[in-house]
């Protein structure tokens, strides 16, 4: 029970293959959940009485176990890369609508109040003012539900998808750990590589928070208390 | 210009936050609205750009109901600076600015080019213009803030205390900014504050609020500090009016007489009862010297007057002054004679006199029933000899 090196040159096709398809279903199911969480933000930021339906329901989606979730999508989707990326992005809405919900409540009032007065509309003010100020608190629920997809689209394998999560039934099957070390490594990796990539998307979005503030500047004649 | 007739707010919860409001507010002049904090004076500002509408009466801009306007529309007529400068923390100073005129579309070169123009008259360089405005003290950030609001050069501009969160030094610079830009925009402003002693700098006209959303009293400063409409008013003028109605008034009027002076480097007359007024060889006053051999002999510094200072700033030097007596200079600094405390005095309390009683027509009915409605008063203006 040693570890074969070998085992990865002879496999060097598949493992491309596995790695894109489980980064391929992630990233889907990020871009997804993204699509449907920002409607329902704005409409739980807005309707107050509805935020705290919305965001308790994402908590009770997220709790049903994966496999129930398959289960119960087989007769919709069938055994079939949609039921894996409904799946995940089932579990991605619990983070994106949350810190989506956050992003807005943390544009400083001001900054709203002072658009719509200069006679922004509605929809402009949300696109041009409020979600470029809600991008951080955004991005951060991005980078979690991006991470946390990647490890989950594994257990897709269930119902013969899963990306390198086929890596690790083949090892068990065989009785032979070199596939699933190898699986958990390129899981990491690219979790790792995903997520400095939108470290890097975030840090080009917002050019205003690489500027050093006031107190990181060199002391001159203080001409305001703020 | 702009004029609310028979207007009032409720809101849902059923609080009244303006009560029946007539109120006219004047072109080309500021208008402050004073009170303390949940008397409807915020509330009235904003059912002019109608952030808030009113549950009755009718808002007139320019002769036109502003319920009838497009809302969006409206307000890109009409310059709004808020507290805290209200900046968008992502945009540049310049594209802060270029808000409006971007919404008008102009065109991003021709509005970065007024937002470029305004960084100027606002006192910014242009290298401010590249900072983000967590870069700026919060001076500055207000600056940017009254540039955004000229930027499309509206007609009229809303300022709900904007000058609220500054420093006091940084405040007096700020004000004596917009009323210098006033002089030449001649914008119909309306300015909330809680702050009786900037509404007496920068008002034309003032209209005090009671809570509920009562209007009080409108008038001239120096109309409203000589007879105010109620013991409200006078308690929230506060114990000094009478002193602040004195920094509504110039020395202009006040005689000037001959002053003892004595050269710098001359040798010091003898004593012959009395401080002398050392001056330059240029006529400026330096100091006062007492000759006396009780006096030092070293000239006690002095702050020469002009005809435009107020009488409180005279009263206050006279208070200062060895002598009692204030140097009075003209516009380029050469003396033109002294003053005396008690000529100073005197002339203090004949203006008040004179303030007081106002002319018939003028005078508020003491127990204002109805708040006094605009045009009302044709009292003193701010400036002007009283």
């Amino acid at each position: 029970m040693t570890f074969e090196w070998g085992w990865i040159s002879d496999h060097e096709g598949d493992l491309a293959t596995l790695t894109l398809s489980h980064l391929q279903a992630a990233l889907t199911a990020v871009l997804l959940g993204l699509l449907i969480s920002l409607p329902l933000a704005v409409l739980a930021h807005r309707v107050r009485p509805l935020r705290g339906f919305l965001l308790g329901l994402s908590n009770v989606l997220f709790t049903i176990p994966s496999i129930a979730v398959f289960v119960l999508l087989l007769p919709v989707s069938g055994l079939t890369r949609t039921t894996t990326v409904i799946g995940l992005t089932i579990y991605t809405l619990v983070v994106l609508l949350r810190n989506t919900v956050e992003g807005l409540d943390s544009v400083p009032a001001k900054a709203r109040e002072a658009a719509i007065a200069m006679g922004t509309g509605p929809l402009r003010t949300l696109l041009t003012v409020e979600l470029p100020l809600a991008l951080p608190v955004i991005m951060a629920g991005v980078r979690i539900a991006t991470v946390m997809s990647i490890s989950l689209v594994s257990v897709a394998t269930y119902i013969g998808d899963g990306g390198l999560g086929q890596l690790f039934t083949d090892g068990f099957q065989r009785d032979f750990p070199t596939p699933v070390a190898v699986g958990v490594v390129l899981t990491l990796l690219l979790a790792l590589v995903a997520d400095t990539l939108l470290v890097a998307v975030q840090y080009v979005l917002t050019p205003w928070r690489r500027q050093p503030g006031r107190a990181g500047r060199q002391a001159r004649p203080a001409r305001g208390s703020a | 210009m702009i004029r609310f007739d028979a207007v009032s707010k409720r809101f849902p919860n059923g609080t009244t936050a303006v009560h029946d409001l007539t109120l006219e507010f004047p072109e080309g002049g500021i208008t402050v609205l004073v009170g303390s904090s949940g008397c409807g004076k915020t509330t009235t500002l904003r059912m002019i750009n109608r952030m808030v509408e009113p549950t009755s009466g009718t808002i007139r801009l320019g002769g036109r109901d502003v319920l009838e306007q497009d809302a969006a529309e409206l307000r890109r007529g009409i310059g709004y600076v808020i507290q805290q400068s209200g900046l968008f923390p992502h945009r540049t100073v310049l594209d802060n600015i270029a808000t409006v005129p971007l919404l008008l579309g102009w065109g991003r070169r021709k509005a970065r080019t007024r937002a470029a123009e305004l960084l100027e008259t606002v006192g910014l360089t242009a290298e401010a213009g590249k900072r983000y405005p967590h870069q700026l003290s919060g001076g500055q950030q207000q600056r940017v803030g009254v540039a955004r609001a000229l930027a499309a050069d509206p007609p009229v501009l809303l300022m709900d205390e904007p000058f609220g969160a500054v420093d006091p030094v940084v405040r007096t610079q700020l004000q004596d900014e917009l009323l210098r830009l006033q002089k030449e925009l001649n914008k119909t402003i309306a300015f909330v504050t809680h702050d009786i002693d900037e509404a007496v700098r920068l008002g034309d006209r003032i209209a005090v609020f009671r809570t509920g959303g009562h209007l009080v009293q409108c008038a001239s400063p120096a109309e409203l500090l000589a007879r105010p409409a109620d013991g409200f008013v006078a308690d929230f003028l506060g114990a000094e009016r009478e002193l602040k109605l004195l920094s509504l008034t110039t020395l202009a009027e006040v005689p000037v007489e001959r002053a003892r002076v004595v050269r710098e480097g001359e040798p010091a007359p003898r004593a012959d009862g009395g401080p002398y007024l050392v001056v330059s060889a240029g006529n400026e006053p330096l100091g006062w010297l007492d000759p006396e051999p009780g006096g030092s002999g070293v000239p006690v510094p002095v702050r020469p007057l002009r005809d435009t200072d107020s009488l409180l700033a005279a009263l206050n030097e006279s208070i200062a002054s060895p002598t009692g007596l204030i140097a009075r200079v003209d516009a380029k600094g050469v003396l033109t004679g002294v003053t005396a405390r008690e000529t100073i005095h005197e002339h203090a309390g004949r203006s008040h006199r004179e303030a007081s009683k106002g002319t018939a027509e003028a005078a508020a009915p003491p127990e204002a029933a109805t708040p006094p409605g605009a045009g009302t008063s044709t009292g003193p203006t701010r400036g002007g000899a009283v």
